[in-house]
């Protein structure tokens, strides 16, 4: 009987071995660790995590009970990484076009959203996490106006509670030019192609300022709408300036039509790519547009260009005073925007800017820099422990908080390397 | 037309320095010199004669007139080897049938691509230009190494690196050929049968030959180079690189080897190596993987950033490849990335992309390590290379700098042509994360009903 139990026990044990761990809920008090706080600067204390919330941060804090305690004497903690451009839990295997959420058919469809598709339990969600990535802007992309990206915490079992409060709408701008050495087009139909895209733009954005004073009218008329335009209704906000919109722009040129067409049509804008940023950075900032860059581990535009252009470009862009995001633009390896934002403090801008460009600055490009971004009293617990420079190779994430919540640090990576380790049986 | 002149003139001035494979002299002073087999050597120098290393050791006494470099408080390393690229190349795949082993990617050298420079400037010297995982048995592969500066291809060669040849299981070969052209193979069976078909095809035209030659039959066997090639794999002197992911299909291949009694294998991404690092190392088997690429297709999505590390736990050589004009440029993050991704140490880490990739080339008792004697690749950091803030200073070819972060212009193409409207144009970024192995392949293909997930790809991407 004595033997039963024990094979019971050790079997159980062999079992739960092999399961996904569960998050823990709090209170969570981490005890003695240097705060990295983005905002105010970097010290020595205690914080307490309680609900979803950094509820104190400083010495001989209160607990409340059942309180668990984390030694982080020697350990530093930072405010989860938050990669401004994803397609994570859109995209699950690239080349399986059905396992893909990010691309409907249709060139004006800003209606269709992102938030919709996220998949809670895709593979590459606690893959991203290893690495101190907490929340992430995933994107449908492509099309013209492809759809409304949603920012998301990568925790939760719906996408409800992964919502981290902000959507934004998506344009991707024509392209002016040439696209490449397979692009045979002639100079004449180059010309004739871009225009007609600029055209096509132009005679939406004239239908969506009508389409917004109708609206308007209806509203103070109190008469009810009796057409259905789901796409319009999408923009609304932005002809309202109620809201940004986030156009995909990458090439110089681009760069400068895009600047010129939303100056022309007074929109908040917020540029995503940017890749030749650098080439324009003073008009971006003359015209107060926010930026979303990356990746940073690109190759450059041109052959042209000096071999680092694209590790520099995020540097020159903060140095003009843009206010900038990194993004990865990627889906399962999400998990490099530390090592993109580390490249770029390398090459010019520093360190601290780069923290920024990962944690706060996107918060503020995303509206949610109350809540998100930093390690401050009353803001979201989405922070991480490290043993050093989470930008460094050797370091480690030791724990990781999305909403308060201590997130094992397990994925399909780390349990096929537990069980592959030391194959049993072997030979 | 003035300006024509100009910038041509300008062009053989900065070119002049470079012109020539040849070796030079050069003193690597007072380097942490990261010697990858011999461990780590603080203040040492380097002194590379003639494009060999001639001597290490400190306050070396050299010829007088040697250009000396000062290495000061930066880190010497051997010069990165790739084991899996398509840059320098006009032609990565010859999709025409699944057997197209009388194809040679060394026909289609283009040692004016700009992606040598870029990855000189990311500390790699050599690397493995591929043929591409179209075919079962795909084409012959090229050493090179990143003498940038010559116009000549035959100057691009590393003379006398051993012939290497591109195989390719799973979901490539079978798309290419049974979905995309309703011939065997279009599964994994039919993968298995182009082998042992080749190799006892191979085996038989060999004994052809030595009959007449022995003067047994009166007829000389037709000559047929695509056999010749097969019957150099069957002699041991070529070494098969083989484009793989899954655990089966790479036992399926060492099974096929055993039998017919081939023992020069690398397997190349092979993302399930993990699974069956054991059957690989008691092969003698080594693999060339990604550091963290994985999902991007279906044989991908039960992969392990951790591959590398536990391969090298398990006694496998293996090496950290780019397959990427990307990654390439920085081979060294990647090979950090086993730090974080299984502890590997810093030895372990940095021979993943030098001594390790030599030896799947068979090259490494010139290169992959700096040791007197071996050629003079070196390249220079200025912080420890596994740092993810490490910036490359200058990288060193057979004795000469063929990247210098200082002295080096912004623009360093080679093929600036001022007639070409499409020389200096913006190119799209590669939306779409893939192995590159199918390059070149589009065209065709894309008139297959069958290839929708193709022309998925081709429409997001740029093709070089």
């Amino acid at each position: 009987m004595q033997i039963l139990i024990l094979l019971c026990v050790l079997f159980t044990q062999n079992i739960s071995a092999q399961q996904i761990k569960k998050a823990v809920a709090g209170p969570f008090l981490l005890k003695n660790g240097t705060i990295h706080s983005i905002t105010n600067g970097n010290f020595v204390a205690d914080l307490l995590i309680q609900d979803d919330k950094i509820v104190s941060i400083g010495k001989n804090i209160a607990i409340p009970p059942k309180t668990t305690e984390i030694d982080c004497s020697g350990k530093h903690i930072y405010p989860g990484f938050i990669d401004g451009g994803t397609r994570l839990g859109l995209a699950e295997i690239e080349s399986i076009s059905v396992t893909n959420d990010f691309q409907e058919l249709g060139d004006f469809i800003p209606h269709m959203k992102a938030l919709t598709a996220i998949n809670p339990n895709s593979v590459s969600i606690p893959v991203t996490r290893v690495n101190g990535v907490t929340t992430v802007f995933s994107k449908p992309e492509r099309s013209t106006f492809p759809g409304t990206g949603a920012l998301i915490d990568l925790f939760g079992y719906t996408p409800e509670q992964m919502f981290a409060g902000a959507e934004g709408v998506m344009m991707t701008f024509p392209s002016t030019g040439r696209r490449g050495r397979f692009d045979r087009r002639s100079d004449e139909d180059i010309k004739k192609d871009s225009d007609k895209a600029m055209q096509k733009i132009n005679d939406i954005w004239t239908k969506a300022k009508l389409y917004a004073t109708i609206d308007s009218a209806l509203t103070v008329e109190k008469k009810p709408k009796n057409t259905y335009n789901p796409q319009m209704d999408a923009l609304l906000p932005i002809v309202r300036k109620e809201a940004k919109l986030f156009i995909e722009v990458n090439k110089k040129d681009d760069v400068e039509a895009a600047v010129k067409w939303v100056k022309e049509n007074g929109i908040r804008a917020v540029f995503t790519g940017v890749a030749e940023g650098s080439r324009v950075a003073p008009l971006l900032k003359e015209n107060n547009i926010e930026v979303i860059t990356g990746p940073v581990l690109r190759v450059p535009g041109r052959g042209s260009a000096p071999f680092d252009e694209s590790y520099r470009n995020a540097s020159e862009m903060v140095k003009a005073g843009i206010l900038v995001a990194i993004r990865t633009n990627d889906a399962e390896n999400v998990r490099n925007l530390p090592f993109n934002a580390a490249y770029a403090a390398s090459f010019g801008l520093g360190i601290e800017e780069a923290l920024k460009c990962i944690t706060i600055n996107p918060a503020k490009i995303f509206g949610v820099d109350k809540t998100y971004g930093s390690i401050e009293q009353g803001k979201t617990a989405n922070l991480f422990i490290s043993n050093g420079d989470p930008f460094e190779l050797k370091t480690r994430i030791e724990y990781l908080f999305i909403r308060g919540w201590n997130v094992p640090m397990e994925s399909r990576h780390t349990l096929l390397y537990d069980e592959f380790i030391e194959r049993n049986p072997g030979k | 037309m003035m300006n024509i002149r100009i910038i041509y003139a300008t062009i053989l001035c900065f070119l002049f320095p470079f012109f020539g494979s040849g070796q030079g002299s050069i003193l690597v002073k007072n380097g942490t010199v990261l010697t990858v087999t011999k461990g780590t050597l603080e203040n040492t120098d380097v002194f590379i004669e003639k494009g060999k290393i001639n001597k290490l050791g400190k306050n070396l006494k050299v010829p007088e007139g040697t250009q000396i470099i000062d290495a000061s408080g930066m880190f010497v390393m051997p010069g990165i080897i790739d084991a899996h690229s398509h840059i320098a190349i006009d032609a990565v795949n010859e999709a025409t049938s699944p057997n197209t082993a009388d194809v040679y990617v060394g026909d289609a050298l283009n040692p004016l691509d700009v992606a040598i420079y870029r990855a000189l400037a990311g500390g790699v010297t050599i690397s493995h230009a591929m043929h591409g995982s179209a075919n079962a048995i795909g084409g012959q592969c090229e050493t090179i190494k990143h003498r940038y500066g010559v116009i000549n291809p035959e100057e691009l060669r590393m003379a006398d690196a051993p012939r290497t040849i591109k195989f390719a299981l799973g979901e490539n070969p079978v798309r290419v050929h049974g979905e995309g052209n309703n011939i065997a193979p279009a599964t994994r069976m039919g993968v298995e049968q182009v082998f042992r078909q080749a190799f006892s095809e191979a085996k038989l035209y060999m004994k052809a030959w030595e009959d007449y030659k022995a003067g047994l039959t009166q007829s000389s066997p037709m000559y047929n180079r695509r056999l010749e090639t097969i019957v150099d794999i069957l002699k041991g002197n070529i070494i098969i690189h083989c484009h793989s992911y899954r655990a089966d299909e790479i036992l399926m291949l060492l099974n096929v080897l055993k039998d017919f009694g081939i023992k020069k294998i690398c397997f190349q991404h092979v993302n399930e190596g993990f699974k069956v690092a054991p059957e690989l190392a008691a092969f003698g088997a080594s693999a060339s993987v990604f550091s963290d690429w994985w999902a991007y297709k279906f044989e991908v999505y039960y992969s392990t950033a951790y591959n590398a590390a536990i391969l090298t736990r398990n006694g496998v050589v293996t090496s950290i490849n780019s397959d990427s004009d990307e990654l390439i440029r920085h081979l060294y993050l990647e090979a950090a990335k086993t730090q974080r991704y299984g502890d590997l140490n810093d030895d372990e880490a940095l021979a993943l992309i030098t001594i390790n990739p030599a030896k799947q080339l068979g090259i490494d008792h010139r290169v992959g390590s700096i040791e007197v004697g071996k050629e003079g690749d070196i390249a220079i950091f200025d912080k420890h290379p596994l740092s993810v803030y490490t910036i490359p200073q200058k990288t060193i070819v057979d004795g000469i700098i063929r990247f210098d972060i200082k002295n080096d212009a912004p623009d360093m193409r080679l093929d600036v042509n001022p007639e070409d409207k499409f020389a200096s144009d913006y190119l799209e970024e590669a939306l779409i994360k893939e192995d590159n192995c199918l390059q070149g392949v589009s065209e065709w293909l894309l008139q297959s009903d069958h290839a929708s997930y193709l022309r998925f790809i081709y429409s997001q991407r740029h093709s070089h």
